[in-house]
């Protein structure tokens, strides 16, 4: 039981740190319609700025919000590249991702590793010690919760409002946005800063929980988010009552939990990629006959 | 008669010496247009005909920005838009197209897409989207168009008809202030019941709101039962522009024949 606990407390943790990835992602693939390879580099660059602000004495929860507005200022970078020098998404992505290989070694100052481990995190400073009295072992999964449920949150708001609209409009016809005299190049820019800021929070997160910051934690990420948005928004999103916000957070957790069980049968460490991809292929492949065997139904009914 | 410059003071929409070749330097080179000028008034409605090629959609392409002439000056209301880009032109030009997906975002829901139009020409900030108090306008807008929309405000736009998506799609573009609407084959892609409907409110909309408008069209009844002006184009030359008395007495065989005249020519 306590093994099985452990189990759950380790795949829920993760999976509330990484859905904050899912859902930058969420913005600017599904909502914007843009593969962002980008988050790769992003997510590292959370990190390895959270372990240079941490290791200089700043406050955690400061690191975040800087990790946050670093991961933006890269989105943007990608944004721009696609936008004004007219580079395809993907590349543009690919771009961005490899030049950030370089900026997180400057953050690191050349170490692929930067450890601060008896430094204060979010996880073990100021409001999280109240909470190590009274569910010690829980602690670190209601804080990874509340990082994940104010992302998540904030998203909930910004998708009503003006800009949030109009976010969703140049992802679904830019044409429309042109038509309203706004220029849809500017809201995937938006998108790009708000899904790449998600990404390096959901990194630096994640670096707190372990100590450490790694600058090649970023191998794999957007596969990763991709995947639990995909498996999110398939499985839960024909539920009109749950958000789709909601719905990619419960994604990443099934993710997530998918990998610990094929790690806890006995699949050595090496093949974790592997297995991530696989995934995301099964994952890709149920989402395409999903809606076609509903539209059978329909046709069927009819 | 109005001598030359009274004409221009009164004209909308000028375009002035317009020449566009494409594929410039390639063995398909066409030169489409070359020293093209139209002058439209002040509130005309102004149909537009021709055969495929003919340059009706470049002529409104070149107008709203999607494609750059070659040179030649493009004015709206005195104004020089040359360096305008298309996104800009939009806050005073209002466009239908062929398909009835490019006027409305699909994934957003009827409400949503009125209340993005609705915002058009304000800043899109972190206010709230959509305000209950003009739910009421949406709805009595909707029911103008009589095709039940009223009562689908929360349905996205994806699961309507097409003939429904244009009506709509000609709403959004007329619910705020234009200087000019323009029409791009709007009903080419409707059954013809739909495609009467979204006509007829279209000459009330026009009518209205003392819209300028273009109309490109393949369809003869359409030319000559709407608008107050007629402009056939071939090879992107104006060959018959008739208006006033000239135009309603035009009838649909003056048209074919005319049609049939050009393609002897170019020995189809």
């Amino acid at each position: 039981m306590d093994v099985f606990l452990g189990l759950l407390g380790n795949v829920l943790q993760e999976g509330f740190t990484y859905a904050i990835m899912a859902l930058g992602v969420y913005v600017t693939y599904s909502v914007l319609n843009f593969p962002d390879l980008s988050v790769d580099g992003t997510f590292p660059l959370g990190a390895c700025v959270t372990g240079a602000l941490i290791l200089a004495g700043v406050n955690p929860w400061i690191a975040c919000l800087v990790s946050f507005i670093c991961g933006a200022a890269a989105g943007c970078v990608t944004g721009l590249i696609h936008v004004k020098l007219h580079i395809t998404d993907l590349l543009s992505g690919i771009l961005v991702m490899t030049a950030l290989t370089s900026i997180n070694l400057a953050v690191t100052n050349g170490s692929s590793m930067l450890a601060y481990y008896s430094k204060p995190t979010i996880f073990t400073s100021g409001h999280a010690k109240l909470l190590q009295g009274a569910a010690k072992n829980w602690s670190a999964v209601v804080i990874a919760l509340i990082c994940c449920i104010i992302v998540k949150l904030l998203l909930d708001m910004y998708f009503k409002t003006k800009s949030g609209l109009l976010l969703r409009a140049a992802g679904s016809n830019p044409q429309y946005v042109v038509s309203l005299g706004k220029n849809p190049g500017a809201m995937k820019i938006i998108g790009l800063m708000i899904g790449n800021g998600c990404t390096a929070l959901s990194g630096s997160v994640l670096s707190q929980q372990s100590g450490s910051a790694n600058i090649w934690s970023g191998t794999g990420m957007m596969v990763m988010a991709l995947a639990s948005v995909i498996i999110g928004v398939s499985l839960f999103g024909r539920f009109k009552l749950i958000h789709a916000t909601f719905a990619v957070i419960l994604g990443t957790i099934i993710y997530k939990a998918c990998l610990v069980i094929a790690m806890q049968l006995g699949l050595p460490t090496n093949y974790l990629k592997m297995l991530m991809a696989v995934l995301f292929t099964i994952a890709l492949v149920v989402n395409n006959i999903a809606p076609s065997a509903e539209r059978r139904k329909k046709a069927d009914a009819k | 008669m109005l001598n030359d410059s009274e004409q221009k003071k009164d004209a909308l929409v000028e375009m002035r010496h317009i020449y566009k070749t494409f594929g410039r330097g390639t063995s398909s080179e066409v030169a489409l247009f070359s020293d093209f000028s139209l002058s439209v008034r002040h509130g005309s409605f102004v149909s537009i005909i021709g055969s495929n090629g003919s340059g009706k959609t470049t002529l409104l392409n070149i107008l709203c920005g999607s494609i750059a002439q070659d040179s030649g000056n493009v004015i709206i209301d005195g104004k020089n838009i040359n360096s305008l880009s298309e996104f800009r032109r939009s806050r005073y030009i209002g466009r239908v197209f062929q398909n009835p997906a490019a006027g409305t975002c699909p994934q957003l829901t009827v409400l949503e897409n009125l209340a993005l139009a609705d915002n058009k020409g304000k800043s899109f900030g972190l206010g709230k989207g959509i305000h209950k108090s003009r739910m009421d306008f949406y709805r009595s807008q909707l029911e103008l168009l009589k095709m039940g929309l009223e009562n689908k405000l929360n349905i996205p736009v994806s699961s309507l008809s097409g003939g429904q998506r244009q009506a709509l799609a000609l709403l959004i573009c007329t619910m705020t202030p234009l200087k000019l609407l323009i029409l791009d084959e709007h009903t080419a892609a409707l059954d013809p019941k739909s495609s009467e409907t979204v006509m007829e409110l279209t000459d009330r909309a026009v009518h209205e709101k003392g819209l300028t408008t273009l109309m490109v069209t393949h369809n003869l009844k359409y030319a000559l039962r709407f608008g107050d002006r007629l402009l056939m184009l071939h090879r992107g030359k104006i060959i018959l522009d008739a208006s006033g008395t000239e135009k309603s007495a035009m009838e649909i065989h003056d048209l074919t024949s005319r049609f049939d005249k050009i393609s002897l020519e170019d020995g189809a």
